[in-house]
């Protein structure tokens, strides 16, 4: 199992939900962020003062996922996410202890199924 | 500039001139501010429809017009509009306010009349600027209010209020559904087939960033439309009661019919639909706002809710991304408006329309309206061909997608100023501060 965190565009968001929703990744969690990367600050003026924004906002996904869908998990956020310019974001794929599922006690690989193979 | 110095003159003698009545002159100055407000009103409801990243760029784009357009107006489109009595274009008898001093205009100063008209000119600007959001290059939208507003919007406003040809047909039209609804809501549509759909409509929902925003506003253009309506009596009298009373009967006939129709629909009246009920009544009511009587307005209201309703229901699953509903709003509310007023007009009033037996009147009206179609239409297509010329009238997809707050206008709405670094104007390295996370930006005064 693997823990994939990916910070990417919130302008990206929606076609990296795409991709994920079309690759059938399911549990995502998102989190609207700020970070500092490589691309260009933004410079904004309101009224005499002109500021230098270091922090740029930013998207974090986190998806748990077993061994056979970190590929494709990875593919997906890149498909929807990449523009070609700086500021793109990063995927980090870490490994995993262990994963419980709160409502049944569920642990791991089991946990980590979308519930909706399960025929509720 | 010899011409000027005269005129400037001129003004600074306040005695008043032969024919100034100061009950007219203090309802109209009132009217005067009360229409300036409409476009900053007009502002908010815009800005509150738009999704967070375009909200600055959506309001001002309403703002600009209060600049551009205005000193357009005093400098040349009021000669445009009210010089001469040619039937179809005004002269340029009044450029730079050659002869538009403190004399009467009416029973009210004629300065006075130039701004009250003035203020018309720049919401009728502004309103077309619902129909672009979030696309439109800014330089090109500000080439485009100024062409549209010197080449189509005064010599429509002379048509019918210069003494122009649908004033001598007998068309009615009391403050302005042909020359300011019709006119701005076919643009819209003109500018919008000619930009095309923003990239992602159609593909994601247009979502109203912020609905009290778009309440503040209709409450605020509610306000200013009685010195639009009720002020284009041009005199404090029975007149401009009539019109005031029907500017309040038709919204609230159409807003207790929107919610209405809300409710049979979906069994929820919704806030944003309640807003924009207010703006159709306003709309249709404001051809017929002299002319019928309280009653009649309220039918105008419930019968103008219809075409407007089903319209703003059907265009989002179309390709037509007038994003804002200028159309379905201002286009099909004046039309209603205009014919309606055809039926409705009561001879008490000076003119009978249809249901007083003077069916011409409705025929009249459709005239009026199809030529301000004909003619907004062709004049705003071909003011869009000439400034594709010179500027892109779009900005491209990246910047569309990062909003035109931040590309067009180096802002943001919300500023947390998190990660925000001053910069002094003489960039001394160590003259840069950080501001703290719970810090807002730095003020500089």
């Amino acid at each position: 199992m693997k823990l994939i965190v990916a910070i990417i565009r919130p302008e990206r968001l929606p076609e990296t939900l795409e991709a994920l929703f079309q690759a059938e990744v399911r549990g995502i969690s998102v989190s609207r962020i700020q970070g500092h990367g490589g691309e260009v600050e933004r410079v904004e003026t309101y009224r005499g003062t002109t500021v230098k924004m270091e922090l740029v906002e930013k998207i974090r996904l986190e998806i748990g996922v077993s061994e056979d869908f970190v590929d494709r998990t990875v593919q997906a956020i890149i498909q929807g996410a990449r523009t070609h310019e700086v500021g793109d974001g990063k995927i980090f794929v870490m490994p995993l202890e262990g994963v419980h599922r709160i409502r049944t006690g569920e642990q791991n690989e089991q946990a980590v199924t979308p519930i909706l193979s399960e025929q509720h | 500039m010899s011409k000027v110095i005269p005129i400037m003159i001129a003004l600074t003698g306040t005695a008043w001139a032969e024919g100034i009545q100061s009950g007219d002159t203090a309802w109209m100055l009132v009217s005067t501010a009360l229409v300036l407000l409409m476009t900053p009103a007009l502002a908010f409801f815009y800005g509150g429809l738009v999704p967070q990243k375009n909200v600055l760029n959506t309001m001002m784009m309403s703002l600009a017009s209060l600049g551009v357009v205005g000193i357009l107006w005093v400098m040349f489109g009021y000669s445009l509009a009210f010089g001469g009595s040619n039937a179809y274009f005004g002269n340029t008898d009044f450029f730079f306010l050659n002869g538009v001093g403190l004399e009467a205009k009416g029973n009210i100063p004629h300065v006075l009349f130039l701004c009250f008209q003035g203020s018309f000119a720049v919401i009728t600007a502004a309103l077309i600027s619902g129909a672009v959001i979030g696309r439109m290059n800014f330089q090109a939208y500000l080439a485009f209010i100024a062409c549209w507003s010197l080449f189509i919007y005064a010599p429509m406003a002379h048509w019918v209020w210069g003494g122009g040809w649908l004033a001598g047909l007998g068309a009615l039209d009391f403050a302005g559904g042909t020359v300011v609804h019709i006119n701005a809501g076919i643009a819209a549509l003109v500018v919008t087939l000619f930009l095309g759909p923003r990239e992602e409509h159609g593909r994601r929902a247009l979502l109203p960033h912020n609905v009290p925003f778009v309440l503040l506003g209709t409450a605020l253009l509610w306000f200013g439309w009685f010195g639009f309506n009720a002020g284009s009596a041009l005199e404090a009298n029975s007149l401009a009661a009539l019109a005031f009373v029907n500017t309040m009967a038709a919204p609230m006939a159409s807003l207790v019919t929107w919610m209405l129709i809300d409710l049979i629909r979906t069994g929820k009246a919704t806030a944003v639909g309640a807003a924009t009920a207010v703006i159709v009544g306003l709309v249709a009511v404001t051809p017929a706002a002299g002319h019928v009587t309280p009653f009649s307005a309220i039918v105008i209201g419930f019968l103008a809710t219809f075409p407007s309703y089903y319209a703003l229901t059907v265009r989002p699953r179309t390709k037509l991304d007038d994003s804002l509903d200028v159309f379905a709003g201002h286009g099909l509310g004046g039309i209603s408006g205009a014919l309606l007023t055809g039926v409705f007009a009561s001879a008490k009033f000076g003119t009978a329309g249809a249901l007083e037996g003077n069916i011409k009147l409705v025929g009249i009206q459709l005239v009026a309206v199809l030529a301000a179609m004909a003619f907004s239409a062709i004049g705003t297509l071909a003011i869009l061909k000439v400034i594709s010329i010179f500027v892109p009238l779009r900005i491209d997809n990246k910047d569309e997608r990062r909003g035109l707050d931040l590309t067009a206008h180096g802002e943001e709405a919300y500023v947390t100023g998190e990660g925000a670094i001053l910069v002094l104007p003489d960039s001394l390295p160590n003259s840069v501060t950080i501001n703290g996370a719970a810090n807002g930006v730095k003020s500089a005064s």
